[in-house]
């Protein structure tokens, strides 16, 4: 049944980087360009993923032999759309501030591709473990992007950090409008391209499967 | 009798055998050249303070593209032109009061993400000094918005801040501008002569003309896009840009206020980002001039000039596909 030939330390490892959501899939990147103007927001809505991702994992895993192949589709609509509320639910009630600015990108988190590629190329095929790790990696993985465009884009564009200011001055207001985003998103996706094929000869790009 | 004929030498080479003199950096330069009128007048205009601002975008943006292409391991192309004429473009769009490292930043943004990252000259989608001040306007719209009052004679008094001509426009409509100027002749010729608030190279017409009938005599430029730019922005302007109702508008205002006169020629006929094709050019120009009249008279910025020229760079491929003449002889794909 299993189909992995990986560690559970390999898998986590290319959920962050080999098959990083953002920089190497390129996938989910409206809620990278949407959220990041503040790193509290940015790391609201990667824990948020990173806690969905790992759930949907376990449990579209745990349901792998019970699902209908042909019906696959809407139950991982389902047990996505069920964790979402419950995140959802959640904020709502324990951080309402940071809520109130993104509450619309958790929503949304129900359509992400990468949760859905996930349940459906890994967890539907393997075992709960390496599901779970899998979905772990995953989720770090997007976590980390989401912090590295915040911290640039916030640190460029309002000058703070996690709301508190410590640069005076005339800041970059395009890094925290849209514009900003893409810009931001752009430049850091062809840096880690460039470290990838400077120092690991681009293996990172295509070795993961 | 001519008993030993010459023969002829044979020499064979490839195609193109006639070669003008025109290169890339030739074109570059003097078109730099071009713009030196708009230069000394912004000298003029603003004082010591204009030089400052222009020679830092200039040197900024020759610098970042010699250290970036030093740093790939390529050739540099700094010798060419282009990133000078860039800073010099970039320079004389903007403000005299900025700090000094609005310019800086303009042109990295400019030269290494505009140009460079796409592929250097000739492969970038955008206008780069264009993108520079977009970035810069949208990045600091505080700084980039303060209008000093020209004070001529090539010195710099304590400089009074003040409106451009078409922000009093749009704010207080032609009566406020009246009342500025004075009558309608010193409008005019204030604004011809570039007596006036706003970028440091765009308020000279003339010298901006000057410049521009340089470029159409040496036939680096002609006429499509700059003319049909123009004329679209002056009907549209006669037509809504009036108070009293359709045909009331006064066109000249339009036409020798802003940023159109350098804008029409000297950036929207970036060879590298619009149309080639002679058709596609009178539609760019005229696209320019609905964009720009839209802005201006419906928008919230007094001027749209530049916005209306990137909108339509992105449009420049698709316009040349769009005007692309038949291949002789060649007979439309049968659809199955």
């Amino acid at each position: 049944m299993s189909i992995h030939h990986k560690s559970n330390w390999e898998l986590l490892k290319n959920g962050m980087f080999g098959e990083n959501t953002i920089f190497r899939m390129a996938i989910s990147l409206c809620p990278s360009i949407a959220v990041t103007n503040g790193l509290k927001n940015g790391v609201a809505l990667g824990v948020s993923v990173m806690f969905v991702q790992t759930m949907v994992n376990i449990t579209v895993s745990a349901m792998r032999k019970f699902i209908h192949p042909k019906i696959r589709i809407p139950i991982f609509m389902l047990v996505i759309a069920g964790y979402v509320t419950i995140i959802d639910m959640l904020m709502a009630t324990y951080a309402r501030a940071v809520y109130r600015e993104i509450g619309l990108y958790i929503q949304i988190i129900v359509a992400f591709a990468s949760i859905f590629a996930r349940a459906e190329v890994f967890a539907s095929k393997n075992k709960i473990i390496p599901s779970f790790f899998d979905g772990l990696g995953m989720g770090i993985g997007f976590l980390l992007a989401m912090i590295v465009i915040s911290f640039f884009r916030e640190l460029l564009g309002k000058g703070e950090l996690w709301g508190i200011s410590f640069v005076s001055g005339n800041p970059l207001l395009i890094m925290i409008l849209p514009a900003g985003g893409f810009l931001a998103v752009g430049l850091l996706m062809g840096f880690f391209n460039w470290v990838d094929i400077k120092f690991y000869g681009g293996k990172g790009a295509s070795g993961a499967g | 009798m001519a008993t030993e004929a010459k023969t002829p030498e044979l020499i064979v080479s490839v195609s193109p055998h006639v070669r003008g003199k025109e290169t890339v950096s030739r074109i570059m330069w003097t078109v730099n050249l071009s713009l030196l009128p708009a230069f000394i007048a912004a000298v003029y205009y603003f004082g010591p303070r204009a030089a400052y601002v222009t020679g830092l975008c200039i040197l900024a943006a020759v610098l970042s593209e010699h250290i970036y292409q030093i740093s790939l391991n390529k050739k540099t192309t700094i010798g060419d032109g282009s990133a000078f004429l860039t800073g010099l473009l970039l320079g004389l769009n903007l403000p005299a009061s900025v700090p000094f490292y609005i310019p800086i930043i303009g042109s990295i943004i400019a030269i290494v993400i505009t140009k460079l990252l796409f592929g250097g000259l000739g492969y970038n989608i955008f206008n780069p000094a264009l993108i520079g001040r977009a970035f810069l306007l949208i990045s600091f719209p505080k700084l980039m918005t303060i209008w000093t009052e020209p004070t001529a004679r090539f010195v710099a008094l304590d400089a009074k801040t003040t409106a451009t001509p078409l922000g009093i426009l749009k704010e207080g409509g032609l009566s406020q501008l009246m009342q500025v100027f004075g009558d309608k002749t010193e409008l005019y010729m204030s604004l011809l002569m570039g007596n006036r608030a706003g970028s440091l190279g765009e308020t000279s017409v003339i010298a901006l003309l000057i410049g521009a009938a340089f470029l159409l005599y040496r036939g680096y430029i002609t006429w499509h896009i700059p003319f049909s730019f123009l004329a679209t922005v002056g009907v549209i302007a006669w037509i809504f840009g009036g108070q009293g109702g359709l045909f009331t508008g006064d066109p000249v205002i339009h036409l020798i206020s802003g940023g159109l006169m350098l804008g029409a020629f000297f950036m929207a006929t970036d060879y590298v980002t619009c149309p080639t094709i002679r058709k596609g050019q009178v539609i760019f120009g005229i696209g320019c001039g609905i964009i720009t009249m839209l802005i201006r008279l419906k928008g919230g910025f007094p001027e749209g000039v530049m916005f209306a020229i990137l909108l339509m760079n992105c449009f420049a491929p698709l316009i040349d596909r769009g005007v692309k003449s038949k291949m002789f002889g060649a007979v439309k794909e049968q659809e199955k």
